[in-house]
């Protein structure tokens, strides 16, 4: 295939084909407060060592996660990711290659999505995932699309401890699609009470497990009222790790499981790209968005893998598709699936256990400090603390330190003033003995 | 038992005021091999030109329309685990559901077998 760049006079008989005098007519649903006003100050030409130096410098004003003590979460989290994987993902026939729909030529794609879809499956104790989203909000999203599309009801109810981020997603998706939302206030998601709200016009119930604070919950009390009511249970998970030691979605009777898949294969990446999980039963598979590589033989007999389900998908039914992706997060999620590889259930199972205990240790260690609390009843890698003061300029003071704290939660709702002496914190296998000293040393000190 | 046809290649048998609907050969030879069908729910009451149910072939869907308005009564269980008899016995075993109509006169809209051949000869 060429890249030849378009001429003029090849814009120019585009444009009288569709009747369009100026390229810019084609942008006029762009309202104009949007549109840009002037050149953005690049210069048009500079050595490549200049550029070079220029970048540096700019990098350098960031504290990089990976270079001091890191305690943030909430919803993204640093992870180790072997140096097998990028070493793998960079290979030209993975990193370059395009979507798959012509199977013959796309084997090692698809096989590679297949392998991808199975993991899912199995670690959200589903019958079957789809080829990835964009990323854990974007799938949650789609969730409760797809939830309305499975139930034919159109009101869907939201726990207050979903990440706010991710209500902010779902709002946007069903800002024009005549669903209602019922968004809790933060703190409710109490099993018995979203059971209170359940009626006939529900469509799903959507909840995170762990929640944004850390707290873990068991709802399958909550998946059997749906279920009575012909509603479906969507859960959240923005920390795929801690699938490796909790209580899967799919055991409790989740219908839908969305993910974050970042903290597998994907560094932090100053928030993207990511990749976005979703799994469901079998019974929902053709309400389900996105690509599906599914597995079958060749006219040989030979086993082969191709996309399917198609008709889905807006290329066959356009505006019934089931959503209007029309991708999936392809090289993030060959990432995800070699370092899934790389762990295996036994290390994935491991991995998740050392997050758990590292966490428990510093939540002991902070404990432990006259003044600070910590809130949880239980979590798995993320918890959250109260200080005896504002929270924000205590973060603040420990990035001087070099120290990047965790979370002040006024960040996220920054209108609630119960959240203002709150911390989230996260810790990971990445975090060691000497990360934790010196927050415990430095947290005691600013609070005094 | 008399049957009628829409200009959409559904068929209707009526006996009395209820019908049984399906697709006509016709139809399932353009669709080819089909692969899902989406039927309605019992009880679902619809008019007469409604989305009705939807049928995948391998290549494309297609929404099947209501030939007369009326409410579902029954439907072919066995098309979910084997929609191909649509294709083997579109006009037979290969029904989609069965409806009490609400207005016999709807019947007056659709063809009958000799128009309904008639049809689809000046369709090719």
């Amino acid at each position: 295939m060429r890249y030849l760049p378009l001429s003029p006079s090849d814009r120019a008989d585009m444009l009288e084909k569709i009747g369009v005098g100026h390229i810019d007519d084609l942008f006029e649903d762009v309202p104009r407060s949007a549109l840009l006003k002037q050149h953005v100050g690049l210069p048009s030409h500079k050595s490549e060592m200049a550029v070079d130096r220029d970048f540096r410098a700019m990098a350098g004003k960031n504290i990089p996660a990976g270079s001091v003590p890191f305690f943030c979460g909430a919803g993204a989290y640093r992870h180790y990711v072997p140096s097998t994987v990028d070493h793998l993902i960079q290979r030209g026939e993975f990193l370059t290659a395009y979507t798959p729909y012509q199977p013959e030529i796309s084997q090692g794609t698809l096989q590679a999505l297949f392998e991808f879809q199975t993991q899912v499956a199995q670690i959200t104790g589903m019958d079957v995932s789809n080829a990835s989203m964009y990323d854990g909000s974007t799938a949650c999203g789609e969730a409760v699309l797809m939830a309305r599309r499975a139930s034919r009801k159109k009101k869907a109810i939201l726990s207050g401890n979903l990440h706010p981020h991710y209500i902010e997603v779902v709002r946007c998706a069903t800002k024009f699609t005549n669903d209602t939302l019922v968004v809790n206030a933060v703190g409710n998601a109490f099993v018995d009470d979203l059971i209170d709200q359940i009626d006939d016009e529900t469509s799903c119930v959507v909840v995170q497990n762990p929640d944004f604070f850390g707290n873990l919950q068991d709802y399958t009390k909550l998946a059997e009222a749906l279920h009575a009511r012909k509603a479906l249970l969507v859960v959240v998970v923005t920390e795929v790790v801690s699938l490796g030691a909790v209580r899967s979605p799919g055991s409790m009777g989740a219908d839908i499981v969305v993910c974050e898949g970042q903290s597998i294969g994907n560094g932090l990446a100053f928030g993207g790209p990511y990749v976005g999980l979703l799994a469901t039963r079998q019974t929902f598979v053709r309400t389900m968005p996105g690509r599906v590589c599914g597995e079958t033989v060749d006219a040989d007999g030979k086993r082969g893998y191709v996309l399917t389900l198609s008709t889905r998908e807006q290329h066959i039914r356009r505006e019934k598709a089931t959503s209007n992706i029309c991708t999936n997060a392809g090289l993030c999620t060959l990432a995800f699936t070699i370092h899934m590889t790389l762990l295996g259930e036994k290390g994935f199972r491991h991995l998740a256990q050392l997050n758990h205990a590292k966490a428990v240790k510093l939540a002991d260690k902070l404990a432990a400090v006259d003044g600070i609390e910590v809130i949880n009843d239980s979590f798995f890698n993320e918890f959250t603390i109260a200080l005896p003061k504002a929270a924000a300029a205590v973060i603040e003071n420990l990035a001087q330190k070099q120290i990047l704290g965790g979370v002040p939660l006024s960040r996220l709702y920054p209108h609630d003033p119960n959240m203002t002496n709150k911390i989230l914190i996260a810790v990971t296998e990445t975090v060691d003995d000497e990360d934790m000293d010196r927050l415990v040393s430095e947290l005691k000190e600013l609070i005094k | 038992m008399t049957t009628y046809y829409s200009k959409e290649h559904e068929w209707i048998s009526i006996e009395g005021e209820t019908g049984m609907v399906g697709i006509t050969d016709y139809a399932q030879n353009a669709l080819g091999d089909i692969v899902f069908i989406e039927v309605p729910e019992v009880g679902n009451e619809h008019d007469q030109g409604d989305e009705i149910a939807v049928v995948e072939s391998v290549k494309a869907a297609s929404e099947i329309y209501a030939p007369v308005g009326g409410e579902v009564t029954a439907v072919n269980e066995s098309l979910e685990n084997d929609p191909s008899i649509v294709n083997s016995l579109a006009e037979t075993d290969g029904w989609f559901y069965k409806v009490t109509l609400s207005d016999m006169d709807e019947l007056d809209d659709l063809m009958d077998a000799e128009a309904y051949a008639a049809f689809i000869a000046d369709l090719n």
